[in-house]
Protein backbone atom coordinates (compact mmCIF):
# COMPACT_ATOMS: atom_id res chain seq x y z
CA UNK A 1 0.00 0.00 0.00
CA UNK A 2 2.77 2.01 1.24
CA UNK A 3 4.66 1.70 -1.87
CA UNK A 4 1.71 1.85 -4.31
CA UNK A 5 0.93 5.75 -2.70
CA UNK A 6 4.55 6.63 -3.22
CA UNK A 7 4.24 5.57 -6.91
CA UNK A 8 1.93 7.16 -7.34
CA UNK A 9 2.77 10.53 -5.79
CA UNK A 10 6.07 10.06 -8.00
CA UNK A 11 4.04 9.87 -10.88
CA UNK A 12 1.40 13.13 -10.29
CA UNK A 13 5.27 14.63 -9.72
CA UNK A 14 6.41 14.21 -13.09
CA UNK A 15 3.08 14.74 -15.07
CA UNK A 16 2.98 18.20 -13.37
CA UNK A 17 6.60 18.59 -14.14
CA UNK A 18 6.00 17.39 -17.41
CA UNK A 19 3.14 19.76 -18.09
CA UNK A 20 4.94 22.84 -17.09
CA UNK A 21 7.73 22.21 -18.88
CA UNK A 22 5.74 21.86 -21.79
CA UNK A 23 4.01 25.55 -20.73
CA UNK A 24 7.42 26.99 -21.03
CA UNK A 25 8.02 25.78 -24.43
CA UNK A 26 4.89 27.22 -26.10
CA UNK A 27 5.10 30.47 -23.85
CA UNK A 28 8.84 30.74 -25.50
CA UNK A 29 7.54 29.23 -28.43
CA UNK A 30 5.30 32.24 -29.06
CA UNK A 31 7.45 34.81 -28.16
CA UNK A 32 9.93 33.59 -31.17
CA UNK A 33 6.86 33.49 -33.52
CA UNK A 34 6.43 36.91 -32.71
CA UNK A 35 9.85 38.35 -33.10
CA UNK A 36 9.85 36.50 -36.11
CA UNK A 37 7.16 37.56 -37.22
CA UNK A 38 7.67 41.69 -36.51
CA UNK A 39 11.23 41.25 -38.02
CA UNK A 40 9.67 39.45 -41.20
CA UNK A 41 7.47 42.96 -41.42
CA UNK A 42 10.80 45.09 -41.48
CA UNK A 43 12.44 43.34 -43.64
CA UNK A 44 9.65 42.70 -46.51
CA UNK A 45 8.01 46.16 -45.90
CA UNK A 46 10.80 48.41 -45.62
CA UNK A 47 13.42 47.29 -47.82
CA UNK A 48 16.07 47.11 -45.53
CA UNK A 49 18.27 49.64 -46.56
CA UNK A 50 21.02 48.23 -44.44
CA UNK A 51 23.47 51.55 -45.13
CA UNK A 52 20.72 53.79 -44.22
CA UNK A 53 20.46 51.90 -40.99
CA UNK A 54 23.94 51.99 -40.11
CA UNK A 55 23.58 55.55 -40.51
CA UNK A 56 20.79 56.56 -38.05
CA UNK A 57 20.97 54.35 -35.87
CA UNK A 58 24.39 55.35 -34.00
CA UNK A 59 22.70 59.08 -34.29
CA UNK A 60 19.52 57.76 -32.66
CA UNK A 61 21.49 55.74 -29.78
CA UNK A 62 23.37 58.97 -28.74
CA UNK A 63 19.85 59.97 -27.83
CA UNK A 64 19.69 57.92 -24.84
CA UNK A 65 22.45 59.64 -22.64
CA UNK A 66 19.69 62.72 -22.56
CA UNK A 67 16.86 60.09 -22.33
CA UNK A 68 18.71 59.02 -19.47
CA UNK A 69 19.57 62.13 -17.49
CA UNK A 70 15.88 63.73 -18.03
CA UNK A 71 14.65 60.31 -16.57
CA UNK A 72 17.04 60.30 -13.89
CA UNK A 73 16.79 63.98 -12.73
CA UNK A 74 12.75 63.69 -13.18
CA UNK A 75 12.53 61.11 -10.74
CA UNK A 76 14.76 62.45 -8.33
CA UNK A 77 12.73 65.48 -8.38
CA UNK A 78 9.36 63.96 -8.80
CA UNK A 79 10.24 61.72 -5.21
CA UNK A 80 10.93 64.83 -3.57
CA UNK A 81 7.42 66.27 -4.34
CA UNK A 82 6.10 63.56 -3.58
CA UNK A 83 7.74 63.19 -0.35
CA UNK A 84 7.11 66.33 0.49
CA UNK A 85 3.27 66.21 -0.82
CA UNK A 86 2.44 62.76 1.34
CA UNK A 87 3.57 64.40 4.16
CA UNK A 88 1.43 67.55 3.84
CA UNK A 89 -1.49 65.11 2.76
CA UNK A 90 -1.19 63.44 6.07
CA UNK A 91 -0.75 67.09 7.71
CA UNK A 92 -3.34 67.91 10.44
CA UNK A 93 -2.75 71.51 8.93
CA UNK A 94 -5.68 72.41 7.17
CA UNK A 95 -3.26 75.38 4.78
CA UNK A 96 -0.42 72.53 4.52
CA UNK A 97 -3.37 69.94 3.41
CA UNK A 98 -5.14 72.39 1.03
CA UNK A 99 -1.70 73.07 -0.43
CA UNK A 100 -0.59 69.76 -1.12
CA UNK A 101 -3.87 68.32 -2.15
CA UNK A 102 -4.39 71.62 -4.61
CA UNK A 103 -0.77 70.64 -6.18
CA UNK A 104 -2.08 66.58 -6.50
CA UNK A 105 -5.16 67.45 -8.28
CA UNK A 106 -4.09 70.15 -10.32
CA UNK A 107 -1.12 67.93 -11.54
CA UNK A 108 -3.18 64.99 -11.88
CA UNK A 109 -6.22 66.71 -13.31
CA UNK A 110 -4.18 68.43 -16.50
CA UNK A 111 -2.54 66.68 -19.52
CA UNK A 112 1.27 66.40 -18.89
CA UNK A 113 1.95 67.21 -22.90
CA UNK A 114 -0.21 70.54 -22.06
CA UNK A 115 1.76 70.39 -19.23
CA UNK A 116 5.30 70.67 -20.94
CA UNK A 117 3.76 73.01 -23.85
CA UNK A 118 3.32 75.30 -20.44
CA UNK A 119 6.79 75.64 -19.21
CA UNK A 120 8.90 75.73 -23.28
CA UNK A 121 6.16 77.91 -24.72
CA UNK A 122 3.90 79.89 -22.36
CA UNK A 123 6.22 80.81 -19.33
CA UNK A 124 8.64 82.79 -22.17
CA UNK A 125 5.36 84.86 -22.28
CA UNK A 126 5.80 86.30 -18.49
CA UNK A 127 10.07 86.53 -19.04
CA UNK A 128 10.48 82.75 -18.08
CA UNK A 129 12.78 81.08 -20.49
CA UNK A 130 14.25 78.21 -19.77
CA UNK A 131 16.49 76.11 -21.95
CA UNK A 132 14.43 72.41 -22.79
CA UNK A 133 15.93 70.04 -20.71
CA UNK A 134 15.28 72.48 -17.43
CA UNK A 135 11.15 72.38 -19.08
CA UNK A 136 11.39 68.62 -19.69
CA UNK A 137 12.38 67.58 -15.95
CA UNK A 138 10.24 69.91 -14.18
CA UNK A 139 7.22 69.56 -16.25
CA UNK A 140 7.84 65.20 -15.82
CA UNK A 141 9.05 65.92 -11.98
CA UNK A 142 6.18 68.02 -11.42
CA UNK A 143 3.67 65.74 -12.87
CA UNK A 144 4.83 62.57 -11.57
CA UNK A 145 5.03 64.10 -7.91
CA UNK A 146 1.78 64.78 -7.97
CA UNK A 147 0.90 60.60 -9.05
CA UNK A 148 3.59 59.60 -6.68
CA UNK A 149 2.44 62.19 -3.93
CA UNK A 150 -0.48 59.83 -3.73
CA UNK A 151 1.61 56.53 -3.57
CA UNK A 152 3.65 57.81 -0.76
CA UNK A 153 0.37 58.68 1.28
CA UNK A 154 -0.76 55.18 0.19
CA UNK A 155 2.63 53.84 1.82
CA UNK A 156 2.67 55.64 5.02
CA UNK A 157 -1.01 55.04 5.53
CA UNK A 158 -0.01 51.54 4.65
CA UNK A 159 2.04 51.28 7.98
CA UNK A 160 -0.32 49.60 10.92
CA UNK A 161 -1.68 52.30 13.50
CA UNK A 162 -0.56 49.87 16.00
CA UNK A 163 3.05 50.75 14.80
CA UNK A 164 2.22 54.26 15.69
CA UNK A 165 0.88 53.37 18.97
CA UNK A 166 4.13 51.13 20.24
CA UNK A 167 6.03 54.07 19.37
CA UNK A 168 3.83 56.55 21.60
CA UNK A 169 3.74 54.28 24.17
CA UNK A 170 7.05 54.16 23.94
CA UNK A 171 7.55 57.82 24.95
CA UNK A 172 8.41 58.70 21.05
CA UNK A 173 7.04 62.19 20.12
CA UNK A 174 5.47 62.04 16.51
CA UNK A 175 8.55 63.46 14.85
CA UNK A 176 10.24 60.49 16.36
CA UNK A 177 7.63 57.91 15.22
CA UNK A 178 7.81 58.97 11.83
CA UNK A 179 11.18 59.09 11.05
CA UNK A 180 12.11 55.82 13.20
CA UNK A 181 9.10 53.54 12.93
CA UNK A 182 6.94 54.97 10.33
CA UNK A 183 9.01 55.89 7.25
CA UNK A 184 11.53 53.08 7.09
CA UNK A 185 8.41 50.51 7.04
CA UNK A 186 6.68 52.85 4.23
CA UNK A 187 10.38 53.12 2.38
CA UNK A 188 10.00 49.51 1.44
CA UNK A 189 6.23 49.58 0.18
CA UNK A 190 7.14 53.10 -1.75
CA UNK A 191 10.37 51.91 -3.47
CA UNK A 192 8.51 48.65 -6.06
CA UNK A 193 6.51 52.27 -7.06
CA UNK A 194 9.38 54.46 -7.65
CA UNK A 195 11.13 52.00 -9.80
CA UNK A 196 8.15 51.02 -11.79
CA UNK A 197 7.84 54.96 -12.32
CA UNK A 198 10.96 55.45 -13.67
CA UNK A 199 10.17 53.16 -16.30
CA UNK A 200 7.51 54.56 -17.22
CA UNK A 201 9.29 57.98 -16.90
CA UNK A 202 11.66 56.79 -19.42
CA UNK A 203 8.79 56.24 -22.20
CA UNK A 204 6.91 59.48 -21.25
CA UNK A 205 10.31 61.30 -21.58
CA UNK A 206 9.95 61.13 -25.25
CA UNK A 207 7.50 64.12 -24.71
CA UNK A 208 10.48 66.47 -24.31
CA UNK A 209 11.05 65.91 -28.00
CA UNK A 210 7.76 68.49 -28.70
CA UNK A 211 10.30 70.99 -27.01
CA UNK A 212 13.26 70.11 -29.26
CA UNK A 213 14.97 68.26 -26.87
CA UNK A 214 17.18 65.92 -29.22
CA UNK A 215 16.73 62.82 -27.05
CA UNK A 216 15.57 59.20 -28.72
CA UNK A 217 12.52 60.30 -30.81
CA UNK A 218 13.29 64.05 -31.73
CA UNK A 219 16.58 62.33 -33.28
CA UNK A 220 14.45 59.72 -34.93
CA UNK A 221 12.24 62.02 -36.38
CA UNK A 222 14.59 64.52 -37.59
CA UNK A 223 16.85 61.87 -39.44
CA UNK A 224 14.36 59.91 -40.87
CA UNK A 225 12.09 62.97 -42.42
CA UNK A 226 14.94 63.98 -44.14
CA UNK A 227 14.84 60.85 -46.31
CA UNK A 228 11.12 59.93 -45.97
CA UNK A 229 11.93 57.03 -43.75
CA UNK A 230 10.75 57.42 -40.65
CA UNK A 231 9.04 53.70 -40.61
CA UNK A 232 12.54 52.63 -40.26
CA UNK A 233 13.79 55.17 -37.55
CA UNK A 234 10.58 55.09 -35.47
CA UNK A 235 11.04 50.99 -35.16
CA UNK A 236 14.73 51.97 -34.36
CA UNK A 237 13.78 54.06 -31.19
CA UNK A 238 10.70 51.64 -30.19
CA UNK A 239 13.83 49.13 -30.15
CA UNK A 240 15.60 51.13 -27.83
CA UNK A 241 12.92 52.24 -25.66
CA UNK A 242 11.80 48.58 -25.36
CA UNK A 243 15.36 47.54 -24.72
CA UNK A 244 16.26 49.77 -21.76
CA UNK A 245 12.69 49.26 -20.21
CA UNK A 246 13.62 45.74 -19.75
CA UNK A 247 16.66 46.68 -18.89
CA UNK A 248 15.43 48.45 -15.96
CA UNK A 249 12.90 45.85 -14.76
CA UNK A 250 14.79 43.30 -14.45
CA UNK A 251 16.87 45.64 -11.99
CA UNK A 252 13.82 46.60 -10.73
CA UNK A 253 12.65 43.28 -10.02
CA UNK A 254 16.11 42.32 -8.32
CA UNK A 255 15.76 45.20 -6.06
CA UNK A 256 12.49 44.43 -4.67
CA UNK A 257 14.00 40.82 -4.29
CA UNK A 258 16.22 42.21 -2.07
CA UNK A 259 14.04 44.76 -0.26
CA UNK A 260 11.69 41.77 0.38
CA UNK A 261 14.27 39.27 1.36
CA UNK A 262 16.07 41.77 3.67
CA UNK A 263 15.51 40.42 6.55
CA UNK A 264 16.01 36.86 5.77
CA UNK A 265 19.15 37.76 4.50
CA UNK A 266 20.56 38.81 7.87
CA UNK A 267 19.19 36.59 10.03
CA UNK A 268 20.98 33.24 8.40
CA UNK A 269 24.12 34.29 10.09
CA UNK A 270 22.49 34.93 13.29
CA UNK B 1 -20.27 74.97 20.71
CA UNK B 2 -17.11 74.45 23.71
CA UNK B 3 -17.74 78.19 25.31
CA UNK B 4 -21.20 77.58 26.85
CA UNK B 5 -20.31 73.95 28.12
CA UNK B 6 -19.27 74.40 31.75
CA UNK B 7 -18.04 71.09 33.21
CA UNK B 8 -16.66 71.10 36.71
CA UNK B 9 -12.94 69.52 36.12
CA UNK B 10 -11.75 69.95 39.84
CA UNK B 11 -11.67 65.73 40.69
CA UNK B 12 -11.59 64.86 43.86
CA UNK B 13 -9.58 61.33 43.98
CA UNK B 14 -11.96 59.10 46.10
CA UNK B 15 -11.33 55.60 46.68
CA UNK B 16 -13.87 53.25 45.30
CA UNK B 17 -15.77 51.93 48.18
CA UNK B 18 -14.16 48.35 48.50
CA UNK B 19 -10.71 49.45 47.62
CA UNK B 20 -8.00 49.21 49.73
CA UNK B 21 -4.30 48.06 49.12
CA UNK B 22 -3.36 44.89 48.69
CA UNK B 23 -2.24 42.83 51.34
CA UNK B 24 1.80 43.26 50.11
CA UNK B 25 1.93 46.53 49.91
CA UNK B 26 3.70 48.49 52.99
CA UNK B 27 1.96 50.33 55.28
CA UNK B 28 1.79 54.30 54.43
CA UNK B 29 2.71 53.78 51.15
CA UNK B 30 1.79 56.05 48.41
CA UNK B 31 0.04 54.91 45.40
CA UNK B 32 1.79 54.82 42.29
CA UNK B 33 -1.24 55.43 39.53
CA UNK B 34 -4.55 57.24 40.31
CA UNK B 35 -6.70 57.40 37.16
CA UNK B 36 -10.03 59.58 38.63
CA UNK B 37 -13.65 60.13 36.88
CA UNK B 38 -12.00 58.47 33.52
CA UNK B 39 -14.87 58.89 30.93
CA UNK B 40 -15.24 58.52 27.38
CA UNK B 41 -17.36 59.73 24.84
CA UNK B 42 -17.35 57.76 21.06
CA UNK B 43 -20.13 59.97 19.81
CA UNK B 44 -22.83 59.16 21.54
CA UNK B 45 -21.17 55.76 22.51
CA UNK B 46 -20.59 56.50 26.63
CA UNK B 47 -17.75 53.59 26.55
CA UNK B 48 -16.48 55.28 30.23
CA UNK B 49 -18.51 56.40 32.46
CA UNK B 50 -16.21 57.84 35.12
CA UNK B 51 -13.92 54.66 36.75
CA UNK B 52 -11.45 55.17 39.03
CA UNK B 53 -8.70 52.93 39.78
CA UNK B 54 -5.92 53.17 42.62
CA UNK B 55 -2.36 51.42 42.22
CA UNK B 56 -0.27 51.14 45.02
CA UNK B 57 3.80 50.22 44.32
CA UNK B 58 4.28 46.46 43.66
CA UNK B 59 0.69 45.45 43.05
CA UNK B 60 -1.17 43.18 40.42
CA UNK B 61 -4.28 44.57 39.80
CA UNK B 62 -6.05 42.41 37.13
CA UNK B 63 -9.53 44.12 35.18
CA UNK B 64 -11.87 41.60 33.92
CA UNK B 65 -14.84 42.39 31.98
CA UNK B 66 -16.73 40.94 29.22
CA UNK B 67 -15.68 42.23 25.71
CA UNK B 68 -16.91 45.78 24.96
CA UNK B 69 -17.51 46.69 28.84
CA UNK B 70 -14.56 49.25 28.11
CA UNK B 71 -11.62 47.87 29.99
CA UNK B 72 -9.81 48.19 27.19
CA UNK B 73 -10.52 51.65 26.59
CA UNK B 74 -9.96 52.38 30.38
CA UNK B 75 -6.33 50.95 30.08
CA UNK B 76 -5.41 53.23 26.97
CA UNK B 77 -6.69 55.95 28.41
CA UNK B 78 -3.84 55.79 31.40
CA UNK B 79 -1.44 56.48 28.97
CA UNK B 80 -3.35 58.56 26.59
CA UNK B 81 -3.44 56.52 23.50
CA UNK B 82 -7.12 57.06 23.97
CA UNK B 83 -7.85 60.51 24.89
CA UNK B 84 -10.74 60.49 27.67
CA UNK B 85 -13.71 63.19 27.43
CA UNK B 86 -12.80 63.73 31.48
CA UNK B 87 -11.35 62.68 34.06
CA UNK B 88 -7.08 62.95 35.42
CA UNK B 89 -4.56 60.80 35.32
CA UNK B 90 -1.25 60.39 37.69
CA UNK B 91 1.48 58.44 37.59
CA UNK B 92 4.25 58.54 39.73
CA UNK B 93 4.36 62.51 40.14
CA UNK B 94 3.36 63.44 36.34
CA UNK B 95 -0.75 64.43 36.35
CA UNK B 96 -2.59 64.99 32.60
CA UNK B 97 -6.16 65.99 32.88
CA UNK B 98 -8.75 65.42 30.05
CA UNK B 99 -8.63 67.98 27.20
CA UNK B 100 -11.80 66.77 25.08
CA UNK B 101 -11.42 71.01 23.52
CA UNK B 102 -7.99 70.87 22.68
CA UNK B 103 -7.49 74.12 25.04
CA UNK B 104 -3.96 73.14 26.18
CA UNK B 105 -0.92 73.25 23.70
CA UNK B 106 2.28 71.18 23.32
CA UNK B 107 3.09 71.26 26.85
CA UNK B 108 0.44 68.97 27.51
CA UNK B 109 2.03 66.95 24.91
CA UNK B 110 5.37 66.81 26.30
CA UNK B 111 3.44 65.94 29.56
CA UNK B 112 1.70 63.14 28.30
CA UNK B 113 5.54 61.73 27.27
CA UNK B 114 6.66 61.62 30.27
CA UNK B 115 3.57 59.73 32.02
CA UNK B 116 4.16 57.30 28.57
CA UNK B 117 7.82 56.77 30.49
CA UNK B 118 6.33 56.12 33.50
CA UNK B 119 3.96 53.22 31.85
CA UNK B 120 4.87 50.59 29.73
CA UNK B 121 2.54 48.82 27.36
CA UNK B 122 2.19 45.55 26.53
CA UNK B 123 -0.19 45.03 23.57
CA UNK B 124 -2.40 42.25 22.27
CA UNK B 125 -0.90 42.58 19.12
CA UNK B 126 2.35 42.63 20.09
CA UNK B 127 3.08 45.55 17.89
CA UNK B 128 6.95 44.39 17.71
CA UNK B 129 8.52 46.96 14.77
CA UNK B 130 9.11 44.88 11.77
CA UNK B 131 12.33 46.66 10.18
CA UNK B 132 14.43 46.45 13.26
CA UNK B 133 16.07 42.93 15.34
CA UNK B 134 14.97 42.25 18.56
CA UNK B 135 17.44 43.57 20.67
CA UNK B 136 16.84 46.84 18.10
CA UNK B 137 12.99 46.74 19.27
CA UNK B 138 14.35 47.00 22.68
CA UNK B 139 16.75 49.95 22.39
CA UNK B 140 15.39 52.12 20.25
CA UNK B 141 13.26 54.14 22.63
CA UNK B 142 16.04 54.37 25.39
CA UNK B 143 18.45 55.46 22.85
CA UNK B 144 16.18 57.86 20.79
CA UNK B 145 13.56 58.98 23.77
CA UNK B 146 15.73 58.63 26.98
CA UNK B 147 18.94 59.98 25.70
CA UNK B 148 20.90 56.58 26.73
CA UNK B 149 24.08 55.27 25.28
CA UNK B 150 23.36 52.60 22.94
CA UNK B 151 26.32 49.89 25.03
CA UNK B 152 24.02 51.05 28.77
CA UNK B 153 20.73 50.11 27.03
CA UNK B 154 21.94 47.42 25.00
CA UNK B 155 23.16 45.61 28.76
CA UNK B 156 19.78 46.58 30.21
CA UNK B 157 17.65 44.77 27.50
CA UNK B 158 20.12 41.79 27.75
CA UNK B 159 18.59 41.60 30.96
CA UNK B 160 15.27 41.65 30.56
CA UNK B 161 15.35 39.42 27.52
CA UNK B 162 17.15 36.82 29.83
CA UNK B 163 14.20 37.32 31.82
CA UNK B 164 11.92 36.64 29.15
CA UNK B 165 13.76 33.56 27.99
CA UNK B 166 15.15 35.14 24.52
CA UNK B 167 18.74 35.73 24.92
CA UNK B 168 19.36 33.48 21.92
CA UNK B 169 16.69 35.64 19.89
CA UNK B 170 18.88 39.07 20.67
CA UNK B 171 19.32 39.10 16.07
CA UNK B 172 16.46 37.73 14.82
CA UNK B 173 13.68 39.55 13.27
CA UNK B 174 9.90 39.44 14.72
CA UNK B 175 8.66 37.40 11.98
CA UNK B 176 11.44 34.97 12.74
CA UNK B 177 9.86 34.47 16.18
CA UNK B 178 6.23 32.63 17.34
CA UNK B 179 3.28 34.76 18.63
CA UNK B 180 4.27 33.47 22.57
CA UNK B 181 7.95 34.84 21.73
CA UNK B 182 6.84 38.01 19.91
CA UNK B 183 5.12 38.77 23.55
CA UNK B 184 7.71 38.30 25.17
CA UNK B 185 9.85 39.97 23.32
CA UNK B 186 7.18 43.47 24.20
CA UNK B 187 7.63 42.40 27.43
CA UNK B 188 11.40 42.59 27.75
CA UNK B 189 10.94 45.84 25.13
CA UNK B 190 8.56 47.83 27.41
CA UNK B 191 10.49 46.66 30.47
CA UNK B 192 14.19 47.88 28.87
CA UNK B 193 12.79 51.53 29.72
CA UNK B 194 12.49 51.27 33.08
CA UNK B 195 8.44 51.95 33.78
CA UNK B 196 7.34 52.42 36.96
CA UNK B 197 3.81 50.76 35.74
CA UNK B 198 2.99 47.69 33.39
CA UNK B 199 0.31 48.04 31.09
CA UNK B 200 -0.98 44.85 29.24
CA UNK B 201 -3.63 44.57 26.99
CA UNK B 202 -5.08 41.49 27.00
CA UNK B 203 -1.79 39.75 26.37
CA UNK B 204 -2.70 36.53 25.67
CA UNK B 205 -5.77 37.20 23.14
CA UNK B 206 -4.05 37.03 20.17
CA UNK B 207 -2.05 34.04 21.07
CA UNK B 208 -2.31 30.32 19.40
CA UNK B 209 -4.31 28.55 22.99
CA UNK B 210 -0.79 26.28 23.13
CA UNK B 211 1.78 29.57 23.59
CA UNK B 212 -0.19 31.41 26.10
CA UNK B 213 1.07 29.70 29.03
CA UNK B 214 5.25 30.64 28.43
CA UNK B 215 3.46 34.37 28.05
CA UNK B 216 1.74 33.82 31.52
CA UNK B 217 4.68 32.45 33.34
CA UNK B 218 6.68 35.57 32.27
CA UNK B 219 3.84 37.68 33.84
CA UNK B 220 3.40 35.91 37.31
CA UNK B 221 7.42 35.77 37.64
CA UNK B 222 7.13 39.45 37.42
CA UNK B 223 4.24 40.14 39.58
CA UNK B 224 5.95 37.75 41.87
CA UNK B 225 9.27 40.11 42.04
CA UNK B 226 7.18 43.09 42.76
CA UNK B 227 6.52 44.60 39.74
CA UNK B 228 3.85 47.14 39.73
CA UNK B 229 1.26 45.64 37.17
CA UNK B 230 -2.22 46.35 35.54
CA UNK B 231 -3.73 43.70 33.40
CA UNK B 232 -6.96 43.70 31.35
CA UNK B 233 -7.50 40.04 30.52
CA UNK B 234 -9.86 37.33 30.21
CA UNK B 235 -7.36 34.35 31.92
CA UNK B 236 -9.09 33.76 35.00
CA UNK B 237 -6.57 31.12 36.36
CA UNK B 238 -3.87 33.87 35.86
CA UNK B 239 -5.67 36.75 37.91
CA UNK B 240 -6.89 33.95 40.90
CA UNK B 241 -2.97 33.23 40.79
CA UNK B 242 -0.79 36.98 40.29
CA UNK B 243 -3.52 39.75 41.08
CA UNK B 244 -3.58 41.00 44.03
CA UNK B 245 -6.62 43.15 43.65
CA UNK B 246 -9.46 42.62 40.74
CA UNK B 247 -11.50 45.33 39.68
CA UNK B 248 -14.45 43.99 37.79
CA UNK B 249 -15.46 46.19 35.09
CA UNK B 250 -19.26 46.23 33.44
CA UNK B 251 -20.49 48.98 30.76
CA UNK B 252 -17.83 51.11 31.86
CA UNK B 253 -17.51 51.58 35.24
CA UNK B 254 -16.22 49.21 37.69
CA UNK B 255 -18.97 47.09 39.85
CA UNK B 256 -17.13 45.29 42.69
CA UNK B 257 -12.86 45.17 43.24
CA UNK B 258 -11.04 43.57 45.97
CA UNK B 259 -8.96 40.48 46.41
CA UNK B 260 -9.29 37.74 43.75
CA UNK B 261 -10.73 35.16 46.43
CA UNK B 262 -13.90 37.61 46.77
CA UNK B 263 -14.37 39.17 43.36
CA UNK B 264 -13.53 35.76 41.47
CA UNK B 265 -14.76 33.07 43.86
CA UNK B 266 -17.15 34.79 45.93
CA UNK B 267 -18.48 37.96 43.70
CA UNK B 268 -21.36 40.11 45.72
CA UNK B 269 -22.20 41.98 42.50
CA UNK B 270 -25.10 40.27 40.17
CA UNK B 271 -22.83 41.42 37.15
CA UNK B 272 -19.74 40.18 38.72
CA UNK B 273 -21.46 36.58 39.17
CA UNK B 274 -23.25 36.65 36.03
CA UNK B 275 -19.95 36.61 34.56
CA UNK B 276 -18.25 34.49 35.69
CA UNK B 277 -20.89 32.01 35.88
CA UNK B 278 -20.48 31.75 32.18
CA UNK B 279 -16.51 30.91 32.81
CA UNK B 280 -17.26 27.97 34.95
CA UNK B 281 -19.75 26.06 32.55
CA UNK B 282 -17.87 27.03 29.64
CA UNK B 283 -15.09 24.75 30.64
CA UNK B 284 -12.63 26.11 33.92
CA UNK B 285 -10.14 23.66 34.34
CA UNK B 286 -11.18 22.97 37.96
Amino acid sequence: MEQDARALAQAVAADEARRAARWQLRFRLGWGLLIALLAGFMVISLNVELDFIARATPFIIEGIWLTLIVSAASIVLATFLAAVGALGRLSSNAIVNALASFYVSFFRGTPLLLQLLVWYLALPQVGIILDPIFCAIGALGMNYGAYMTEIFRAGIQAVPLGQREAAAALGMSSRTAFLRIVAPQAFRIIVPAIGNDFVAMLKDSALASTVALQEIVWRARNVGQKEFKTLQTFMIAAMIYWALTIIFSTFQNRIEKRLAAGDRNKETKG
Amino acid sequence: MSANVNVDRTHVHKLHPAEKPGILVKAGAEPVLKATNVTKWFGENHVLRGASITVWPGETVCILGRSGSGKSTFLRSLNFLEDPTDGVVEIDGVTVTADPFHKEGGERQSRIRDLRLRAGMVFQEFNLFPHLSVIENCVEAPVHVKGMARKEAEAIAEKYLAKVGLSEKRDEYPSRLSGGQRQRVAIARALTMQPKVLLFDEPTSALDPTLVGEVLKVMADLAHEGRTMIVVTHEMDFAHEAADRVYYMDQGEFAEVGPPEQVIDAPKDPRTKEFLSRFRTLGSKK
